[in-house]
């Protein structure tokens, strides 16, 4: 059996094509979803992200590109027919039903006997913590509740493919990080393949096996969180991926997996595959704000004036003044130990070599 | 570059209906019926004008520019128009501003008033007009005047009576949704009220103002019950039209005036849905929202409250009058209390009475759900020729009654499609007439369900029967019911276009009212009157008891256990 069980295939979507409301909100897109993987769509608001599940779940039609579910082209297949299910951003839940009634809706469909149907959406209900409250009608739940109701409806039919649309955003912060572990875990353990759309970019690497972070209807890069986060591919993933410095530059040396780089008047060598880059070549090294340390004058690659101090308990940020006059951004974590430094004290900032990451100049 | 990808278009929305048979079905069921009977009875007026016989021949169309029997009924019409839009709006203003914008006593009572004449059969004022200012009127006698109501004058009464509620819904709408924060601003800029009013109120509320007036305009136009009773020498296009196909059996004359008629009514239709409607500065659909300034001073608020309940009281009188007709033995000449006009309407139209709550009751749920099935269909799903299902089905609209029911006898007078004569074809009028007002409630119902219910319903892999029974008709169903009401009460107060369908053996209660009134029997056209209006309160009643014993339990949120 092939082990691919989601391909999207050079997608396009265009909305009101030929109008002056054009917008192409999902453009050339490929990507490949493995048997029992949760793969993120991860981009800001109109990035497309949402058009593209809905493509998977036939709810919009590709404007041209393919769409397959296990080698089956799905592209005119009625949504009913796909076998997919979406948890929703907004549940979508039949209100004028109970909770045992949502959950054998798709059974039910599907023709299911009636006693399997009973232990089916029991069983499904004990994983969740919700037995007991089958009767109930919906709008009597709570917002967690009413989540999980969902996701047991959406998981009770055992989809090829289930879709996730935002699933946590209407829950507040502490019930969102109790529920992103029951879903990786119920996905996991089910072993369901999965394609779950987020903006928020802590609920994408926590859950994910892979996440494609897209932006103006494009795949910008696709990898494990890991890789997103320490390797990305250009600016835009750097910057949108938590917080990023970008110092201008010079490459002067290239050798087998290393590039050395002219970067506060001294040379800097960082570890380096992909992209190539070739001496002279002007670079942006991202520099994440915590992969640096603040120590004495002089001590460091350079020394920085501190303007602002961002004092938030765990941690501090500082912003701070380069030499060159360019602003750069450094964490420093559990400041009570080393205390605060006021606004206007110079200090040295040590980069740390390993997590220093080259992007080719973007025009 | 673009006409390929049009096609591309056009092939994936092919494809993607083939692999929906049931969606393609409904589809091509409801194009079918749109085609048959909507488009059709059109086609039909156009062909019998310009084709009278078979052959192209413009004589009649011609003729409507050359002869003044054919033009004169259009210009009276105009004017009748004219003069109704702006006394109607004028009326319903002052009534809008009185609910909305003063704290006088008794808005409920005034709003109930404003509202009678929507549920009522649309010609009782007329009727209640001839019997109090006609020949044989009370008041004509008591004071000997030597003057009547028949012409110009009792139509402009009677129209602007029966069609201001139109003007007041929406003005009432219009200014109760200014935001107060507006003219308060004004205020606080050192402007007085009465210049607030007119620098900032009014022109928000101009294009409100300019939509009532267009659509109380067309119901003028196309207003036959009123003409017919009270027209008097006055000749409007609507009782011409009638005349010519009913008394001259005169068809390409009366599909001439038809078209006369049509051209106007879709003209202004479109320049309010288009132009006037689009300007609009609020939103005159939903709940009002924030309250507005109040008008308090008493030179303002008492004169207001004088109009008011001078002008409900002369709706009450009319009302009243012809409830006190429905009781006297004959109108004008001897006022003795008498139920003999009841046993009259339950004998002679005893048959009546049954036939038109039959044939309404079978109308009815097929004109709503099929009304529900085309807003679900437009608002919900996307396919090839959804735009134009959406237009054709929003014609009738802007198609006077008059026209249909020409068209109607036109189109369906000959094999395969004989249904004159019969019962179908006045149920047909009824669910085609009434079609509009249910799509664009369904539209309205539909768009506040959050579409993901319906489609967490598919991708749990029901298709598109099982959703729309098991989960979007249930969620509407209590606004549904009650839009069956208005259908249902339309149906029993029906005239312009089902007197043209109905036959010896349908008969309905408001042609039998219509009747009455030509042969001088006004006593039993008010009891015809009553009862028609004690079956529609019936009905409004009834059905709101049933959606709250039926729905209270199941929506409410903690009753489920």
């Amino acid at each position: 059996m092939n082990d691919v069980v989601v391909r999207f295939e050079h997608i396009v979507k265009v909305f009101a094509e030929g109008s002056s409301r054009e917008v192409r909100a999902v453009d050339d897109f490929s990507l490949s979803v493995g048997r029992g993987k949760l793969v993120t769509l991860l981009g800001p608001s109109g990035c497309g992200k949402t058009t593209t599940l809905r493509i998977l779940a036939g709810f919009e039609f590709a404007t041209s590109g393919d769409v397959y579910i296990e080698d089956r082209r799905v592209n005119d297949i009625p949504p009913q027919k796909r076998d997919t299910s979406m948890v929703f951003q907004s549940y979508g839940l039949f209100p004028h039903m109970t909770v045992y009634e949502n959950v054998a809706y798709g059974l039910k469909v599907k023709h299911v006997p009636k006693v399997q149907i009973k232990r089916q959406v029991a069983e499904v209900l004990s994983l969740v913590g919700l037995e007991g409250l089958e009767r109930r009608s919906v709008g009597q739940l709570s917002g967690g509740q009413q989540q999980r109701v969902a996701l047991c409806r959406a998981i009770v039919t055992k989809p090829k493919v289930l879709l996730f649309d935002e699933p946590l955003s209407n829950l507040d912060a502490k019930l969102r990080k109790g529920t992103r572990e029951q879903i990786r875990r119920l996905q996991q353990e089910l072993g369901i393949t999965s394609i779950y759309v987020t903006h928020d970019q802590a609920e994408a690497m926590s859950i994910s096996d892979a996440i494609a972070v897209m932006n103006a209807g494009r795949l910008q890069q696709l990898g494990p969180a890991e890789e997103i986060y320490s390797r990305p591919a250009n600016r835009f993933v750097a910057d949108f991926i938590g917080e990023a410095n970008f110092l201008p530059a010079r490459v002067t040396a290239v050798a087998d997996g290393q590039v050395t780089i002219r970067l506060f008047e001294r040379d800097l060598t960082v570890e380096q595959d992909t992209p190539r880059f070739s001496p002279g070549e002007e670079v942006d090294t991202v520099v994440r704000p915590e992969a640096v340390d603040v120590i004495g004058i002089g001590e460091g690659d350079v020394d920085a004036e501190i303007l602002f101090s961002h004092y938030t308990g765990s941690v501090v940020l500082y912003a701070l003044k380069l030499p060159d006059g360019n602003r750069m951004e450094v964490q420093v974590a559990n400041p009570k130990e080393r205390g605060l430094l006021p606004i206007g004290t110079v200090v040295g900032l040590r980069l740390h070599r390993k997590s220093l990451h080259l992007l080719k100049k973007e025009t | 570059m673009r006409i390929s990808s049009y096609q591309r278009e056009l092939r994936n929305e092919v494809r993607r209906l083939i692999h929906d048979p049931v969606l393609l079905g409904i589809v091509l069921v409801v194009f079918g019926l749109l085609a048959v009977f909507i488009v059709l009875p059109l086609v039909k007026v156009v062909q019998f004008s310009l084709w009278p016989g078979g052959q192209f021949n413009p004589k009649y169309f011609l003729n409507f520019f050359r002869k003044s029997y054919y033009w004169r009924p259009l210009i009276n019409s105009m004017i009748v128009g004219s003069l109704v839009s702006l006394f109607g709006t004028i009326v319903a203003f002052i009534f809008a501003y009185g609910i909305t914008r003063t704290d006088i006593p008794g808005k409920g009572i005034f709003r109930l008033i404003a509202m009678m004449p929507i549920v009522s059969p649309p010609f009782l004022i007329a009727l209640a007009a001839i019997l109090l200012l006609g020949h044989h009127g009370v008041v004509t006698e008591a004071l000997h005047l030597n003057w009547d109501i028949y012409g110009l004058p009792g139509l402009v009464l009677t129209e602007t009576l029966a069609y201001f509620p139109i003007a007041f819904m929406i003005l009432e709408g219009v200014l109760s949704k200014i935001d107060p924060a507006i003219e308060e601003a004004a205020l606080d800029m050192g402007a007085s009220k009465l210049r607030t009013f007119l620098t900032v109120t009014l022109p928000l509320a101009i294009p409100g103002i300019a939509s009532a007036m267009l659509l109380v305009f067309i119901r003028s136009l196309e207003d036959f019950g009123n003409p017919v009773v009270i027209q008097g020498n006055f000749q409007v296009l609507t009782v011409a039209a009638y005349h010519a196909v009913t008394g001259m059996y005169n068809m390409p004359l009366g599909a001439t005036l038809a078209i006369f008629m049509l051209i106007p009514t879709l003209m202004i239709f479109v320049v309010q849905k288009y132009y006037v409607a689009r300007r609009s500065y609020v939103t005159v659909t939903g709940k009002p929202s924030g309250v507005g300034l109040k008008s308090t001073e008493p030179h303002v608020k008492y004169p207001i409250f004088g109009l008011m309940i001078l002008l409900s009281g002369v709706i009450i009188l009319l009302y009243g009058v012809v409830l006190f007709g429905s009781f006297t033995k004959i109108w004008g000449i001897d006022h003795t209390l008498t139920l003999k006009n009841y046993q009259y309407v339950f004998s002679v139209g005893g048959q009546y009475v049954l036939d038109t709550i039959e044939i309404a009751l079978i109308a009815t749920p097929i004109g709503g759900i099929l009304s529900m099935i085309i807003a679900y269909l437009v608002v919900r799903k996307r396919f090839l020729g959804r735009g134009l299902m959406e237009f054709v089905s929003m014609l009738n609209f802007a198609v006077p009654g008059v026209v249909v029911g020409i068209g109607y006898i036109l189109a369906f007078n000959t094999p395969p499609l004989r249904l004159t004569g019969t019962a179908l074809i006045i149920i047909l009028v009824f669910i085609f007439r009434r079609m509009p007002v249910g799509i664009r409630d369904g539209i309205a119902q539909l768009q506040q369900i959050d579409p993901s219910i319906e489609e967490a319903s598919s991708s749990l892999g029901a298709g598109f029967f099982r959703t729309f029974t098991r989960v979007t008709l249930p969620l509407v169903a209590p606004a549904f019911l009650s839009g069956l009401v208005y259908i249902f009460v339309r149906c029993m107060t029906a005239i312009s276009a089902v007197v043209f369908v109905v036959s010896a053996s349908w008969q309905l209660l408001t042609v039998a009212l219509l009747y009455e009134v030509d042969q001088a029997n006004l006593s039993a056209a008010a009891a015809y009157g009553y009862v028609i209006i004690a079956i529609v309160l019936a009905a409004i009643v009834l059905m709101r008891f049933v959606v709250e014993k039926l729905f209270q339990k199941g929506f409410s949120p903690i009753a489920r256990e």
